[in-house]
């Protein structure tokens, strides 16, 4: 089906599934019940979840094809967010334009900087991105302070000149995003017996393009220019050698996982129009870094995982508080429950930090493939498979 | 527990969409029963409070956040009352918000403002709260303010001290206690006059951002009507962690005040930078070379050590003061935690209070009512004397205090001491000043 | 002229700490090849083990001053010492007084024992793996050791003052007949790294343990056939790196008070000093630490703002990114290090 090996095709199904019933599946606990604090099924996180899965799938078309570790793929990310949001300030609250500029300028930029950052190779190619992104952040955080406005992020205003729309609506608040009518944060409820489940308009857009931008990462890894790209990973001196430049290549590829970025930034600003110089950070350009090898690299549908894995962590546990310990232990005995509370304490709330990189280091030294190979031994060990058998079915070898 | 649509104007559309795509056997709430986004229908109400909790910020956000639970616990009858016993309103009972027992949801900003709307949306959309505050810095202060006026809650700054807050970020929904770079200028300029004479030439290094700006400007204004001179004012970056190279040129530039327009680990920073650099027993012009932080936090003021001995600023509110309600609130906070709260917890403290008392008053939940309630409230008993939320700006006109780095503290907390407690009518200026210009404050959006 | 000389005095000074760490990163990442995110969390570690030595120094007992009261008032605890108690107020108050560089004696022993458990626990099993993941578990213990550092000290800076000996002023330019004043814990702090510098260079150049390592550096497989035990030598290097960083941390902290993400402030940077020295060269490194400091304090001078306004935020990823692309194997490296 749509021209895929049948295996590419039960993976993209799969992941469509998993997203366009995300709401019921991130669900899973009623309402009301202790557990329900696990529940990351509401519009913003469920958006979160598919925008940095589409950040994630364009890193790992750069790093988990040619191996060129980019350290400064959040500038790229920022730049989308910042073009859409001038897109909204200035045109119209339409969605469309505003993403499809974030892609082309983020395009753009990623030209520029690939075209530099690839004259060298490995680590210096790292530090060079590093650097045009710490740049690009820092020069947003002050001086471009006219186009980004620093600190405090690009917000909507009550007075844009908006072009096609009006700066304001008719009761005085400012117009909210939407396609072609369909306002991006509005929100179906459908309560079924204790549970509350939440369909936004925004997070199926997002759901959709993340298809998409699956699809063709999916058709990328099976191409001749990825595997040209594998080639380019395996051994770039020897396809030198052979009279092939690499250059155009890698090239490509860097400013194709550019342009998910700044998909991904564009979206970002779609679904809340705020775009923020923190985006461009290199702690932000380090978290896809960390998405993408916790997942998989390399692999399809690992750096989704990984982008999943630890957004959820950030969001969920960071907000996990004593009182919310003290409720679900409350069964226990008074000494037993604190003594219980106390030792959970540290890695919840203010220490999800904590719990992030313990599992980072964890993560890292069972299950060198990421969380891919930790699903994938699941599986072989469900069929009774030795880890041999298991191993054939990687969705993609990681090199 | 019911929740409703975020948006009142996508709502026919949505349900329309959402209905034929999905034709599932649903047991439908009744979406127009709530006239405001999250409102409470049960016995309790939920309250968002999102503080730093990880990063640079992160002790002061965990004494917001005792702050806070301080606060809940009073609301709800518990403890000795508090502030309750001290406030001039005498709406709020002790038994909840309108007999709702109030609950809490907290989550951490990282002082990104990304971060923090991700965290003050889920309490939105999740948890359904209905009031947001908290936070430590300006710029997340302004980015969850637009979130919550977009969404149609409350919000209750927490720490922040730009002027843009109430400035030209400023919205209908977003209320702030803390007071602001203004108002700091206004309140510190007299006494520096009376300390430090009219001749002085000043020279200013300011934090690379947006608060850093509008202090500088604003202290530079009120300075130079002193008949100071500003010498030169130098922007450092905010990720400098040596301030030693901007420090070097001072000496040299024949200022003799130094002007330090930096917050947290940037403060503490240049603060011991400018003191190594013996800064402080340097005579400039004939006069000692004197050393202002316009905005001082205790807690971060500890990092500095012995360097803030002797040197002035000024701050919302300090555990020292005698009135009435800061002796109920330190005592009630210092009994439960064995320390004082700082002017952060304070804020924090009084924006819940202020927030429930004005639900109370207007007997509903209903965000519109609530700022209605809000907008030209006087108070007084909360610790900052008479107090008036002005409903032009939605910025809170109280007294100032001046402090300075106390010479012999006799305990770890007893780092600051009131020079003089500025009048509000002093730091009080027009809604259309030009500092504050440019911005609307719109109209309230309750949400659905 | 003053202003000039001033600013490559700071940028000596600053230049010390980079060169500092970035010392110690490339005896791990431009020689084990390991790419150690945990560097920067190394510096840190050290800087709060003179906070600890603080604190220890400090513990003390409490006696009620019936006289004063507390912030909730109840008589007021004064606190004593108990060093000052035994030992008097005089030496016990020298003793606390000196704790940083005392600090320097507490560090070392605890910095080479957790370097050396960093390399044998962690580490040794990272060797063969890609960088990708040696950077997402050292990335990983970074934060678990934030975390657990600010777990027990707090998110806010925690003073931790030079001797008072040691925090005055100087004026330096007094032996050239001009006016330069500088504080002297910032020149003790450049002596100090020049002498841990000259120290690790010493001994890698004039001991054959020294040569070993250096043997190993160039040719880790060559060295290891010859029936050397290279391994162990490269655990013990790694112990000392993570006493250069330690030790650079416990000299920073009267400079700046410490906090918890210090070394994260310091950990891309000392990445870049690093490259841009060349990889696996130890003079290198240094000699791109003392030069990017130079020029991160000329940046930060009036003219150079006004020249190119915001200069002095991206001087240092400026500098890099010409250099790695003017002079591709960094100022000392050699060619074909660590491209792939």
């Amino acid at each position: 089906m749509f021209g895929l090996e049948k295996r590419d095709t039960t993976l993209l199904l799969i992941v469509a599934i998993l997203t366009l019933f995300a709401p019921f599946i991130l669900n899973p606990f009623p309402t009301g019940s202790g557990l329900a604090q696990f529940n990351a099924g509401y519009p913003d996180l469920m958006q979160r979840f598919v925008i940095f899965g589409i950040f994630a799938i364009g890193f790992n078309i750069l790093f988990g094809l040619t191996g060129y570790l980019s350290f400064g793929h959040a500038a790229f990310l920022g730049v989308g967010s910042y073009s859409a949001v001038w897109m909204f300030k200035l045109l119209s609250m339409n969605v469309l334009p505003a993403i499809l500029l974030s892609v082309i300028i983020s395009g753009l930029f990623a030209l520029v900087i690939g075209y530099i950052s690839l004259r060298r190779s490995g680590i210096y190619f790292s530090i060079l991105t590093l650097a045009f992104a710490q740049m690009s952040f820092s020069l947003a955080y002050s001086v471009l302070t006219p186009i980004t406005n620093g600190e405090t992020g690009l917000q909507l205003t009550l007075d844009d000149p908006r072009i096609l729309g009006a700066s304001a609506t008719a009761d005085g608040s400012i117009p909210v995003t939407n396609l072609f009518g369909l306002e991006m944060r509005s929100t179906y409820q459908m309560a079924v017996g204790a549970w509350d489940f939440q369909f936004n308009i925004g997070y199926y857009l997002c759901a959709l393009i993340l298809l998409a931008a699956f699809y063709l990462s999916i058709r990328i890894f099976r191409s001749p220019f990825g595997m040209m790209l594998r080639a380019v990973k395996s051994n770039q001196q020897r396809m030198n050698y052979t009279g092939l430049n690499s250059k155009p290549y890698t090239l490509a590829a860097f400013v194709i996982s550019g342009m998910y970025a700044g998909l991904a930034g564009g979206l970002m600003a779609s679904m809340d129009p705020l775009a923020g110089a923190e985006r461009m950070q290199w702690t932000a350009s380090g978290e896809v870094v960390l998405m993408t090898i916790l997942g998989g690299a390399g692999t399809l549908i690992g750096p989704v995982l990984g982008a999943g894995f630890i957004k959820y962590f950030e969001n969920i546990f960071s907000k996990i508080n004593d009182n919310v310990l003290h409720g679900w232990f409350s069964f226990l005995p008074d000494g037993l429950e604190d003594f219980v509370v106390f030792i959970v304490h540290p890695f919840i709330g203010k220490g999800w930090h904590l719990t992030l990189g313990i599992l980072f280091m964890l993560v890292v030294i069972y299950l060198p493939g990421g969380l891919v190979e930790g699903g994938q031994r699941i599986h072989g060990w469900i069929r009774g498979n030795k880890r041999g058998d298991a191993s054939q079915s990687k969705t993609n070898p990681a090199e | 527990m019911s929740k409703t649509d975020v948006s009142r104007r996508g709502l026919l559309k949505t349900g329309a969409v959402a209905g034929t795509g999905l034709a599932l056997p649903t047991i439908f709430t009744a979406q127009s029963a709530a006239a405001f986004t999250n409102d409470p229908t049960g016995g309790t109400v939920t309250l968002g409070f999102n503080v730093p909790q990880t990063g640079p910020y992160a002790d002061e956000g965990a004494d917001e956040l005792r702050a806070f639970e301080l606060a809940v616990e009073h609301l709800n009858g518990g403890g000795d009352g508090g502030m309750l016993s001290t406030f001039s309103s005498k709406a709020l009972e002790g038994n909840g918000i309108l007999g709702k027992k109030v609950e809490f949801v907290t989550g951490d900003t990282q002082t990104k403002s990304d971060a923090a709307r991700a965290s003050a949306k889920s309490m939105i959309e999740k948890d359904g709260a209905i009031m947001i505050s908290g936070g430590s810095s300006s710029g997340v202060a302004v980015a969850v303010q637009g979130l919550c006026q977009e969404a149609g809650v409350i919000f209750m700054a927490g720490l922040t001290h730009s002027n843009d807050t109430t400035g030209k970020d400023k919205k209908a929904n977003g209320f702030r206690h803390f007071f602001n770079a203004y108002m700091s200028a206004a309140a510190l300029a007299p006494v520096l006059k009376n300390l430090y004479g009219d001749d002085r030439k000043a020279y200013h290094l300011t934090a690379d951002y947006t608060w850093g700006w509008t202090q500088e400007e604003s202290i530079k204004a009120a300075t130079e009507a002193l008949g100071w001179e500003t010498v030169n004012t130098v922007k450092t970056p905010l990720a400098a962690t040596d301030f030693s190279s901007y420090i070097a040129p001072v000496l040299n530039s024949g200022a003799d005040v130094l002007v330090l327009n930096h917050y947290g680990g940037n403060m503490v920073n240049s603060l011991t930078n400018a003191v190594q650099f013996g800064l402080r027993d340097k005579v400039v012009n004939g006069k000692n070379f004197e050393i202002v932080v316009p905005l001082y936090s205790r807690l971060m003021a500890k990092g500095a050590g012995e360097n803030v001995k002797g040197i002035h600023g000024s701050t919302n509110w300090h555990w020292s003061l005698r009135d009435e309600g800061s002796q109920a609130f330190v005592r009630s906070f210092g009994t439960k935690y064995g320390f004082p709260p700082s002017q952060a917890a304070h804020t924090c403290y009084v924006q819940t209070l202020l927030y429930a008392d004005a639900v109370a008053r207007a007997g509903s939940f209903n965000p519109c009512a609530v700022a209605e309630a809000l907008e030209g409230f006087e108070f007084d008993g909360l610790g900052n004397g008479k107090t008036l939320y002005r409903a032009d700006d939605h910025q809170c006109f109280k007294d100032v205090l001046v402090v300075r780095g106390k010479e012999n503290p006799t305990s770890e907390f007893d780092l600051l001491e009131v020079v003089e407690v500025t009048p509000a009518e002093q730091v009080t200026y027009a809604p259309d000043h030009p500092m504050f210009a440019g911005g609307q404050l719109g109209s309230c959006n309750p949400g659905a | 002229m003053d202003a000039f000389l001033l600013q490559i005095l700071n940028g000596l000074d600053k230049g010390s700490a980079y060169a500092l760490i970035a010392l110690g990163l490339t005896l791990i990442f431009g020689t084990l090849g390991v790419v150690n995110f945990a560097h920067g969390a190394l510096f840190m570690i050290g800087a709060f083990c003179a906070v600890t030595l603080q604190k220890i120094f400090n513990i003390s007992f409490e006696t009620i001053d019936a006289t004063q009261t507390d912030f909730l008032g109840n008589p007021l605890k004064v606190k004593t010492t108990y060093l000052e108690h035994w030992l008097g107020a005089d030496l016990g108050g020298l003793i606390i007084n000196w704790s940083v560089p005392l600090a320097i004696l507490f560090a070392i022993p605890i910095m080479i024992c957790f370097g050396f458990i960093m390399e044998r626990g962690l580490i040794k099993h990272f060797y063969k793996r890609p960088h990708a993941d040696q950077i997402l578990v050292t990335f990983g213990l970074a934060i678990v050791l934030q975390e657990v550092v600010k777990y027990f000290y707090g998110a806010n800076p925690i003073p931790t003052p030079a001797p008072d000996a040691l925090n005055g002023v100087a004026n330096i330019g007094a032996l050239i007949g001009m006016d330069i004043i500088y504080p002297v814990w910032r020149i003790v702090y450049f002596f100090f790294a020049c002498l841990i510098i000259a120290g690790v260079f010493a001994f890698l150049q004039f001991t054959t343990f020294g040569m070993v390592v250096r043997a190993g550096m160039a040719d880790r497989e060559t060295v290891g056939l010859l029936g050397i035990n290279i391994d162990r030598r490269f655990t013990i290097m790694f112990g000392i790196a993570a006493a250069v960083a330690g030790l650079a941390g416990v000299m920073y902290t009267p400079i700046n008070s410490p906090n918890y993400h210090m070394g994260m402030d310091f950990l891309v940077l000392s990445f870049v000093v690093v490259v841009v020295g060349g990889m696996g060269s130890l003079p290198g490194a240094v000699l791109a630490g003392f030069v990017l400091g130079i020029l991160e304090s000329f940046a930060s001078m009036e003219w150079a703002i006004n020249l190119i306004p915001g200069i002095n935020q991206i001087i240092i990823y400026l500098v890099a990114i010409i250099i790695l692309l003017v002079r591709p194997r960094g100022l000392m490296g050699r060619k074909g290090v660590m491209e792939d």
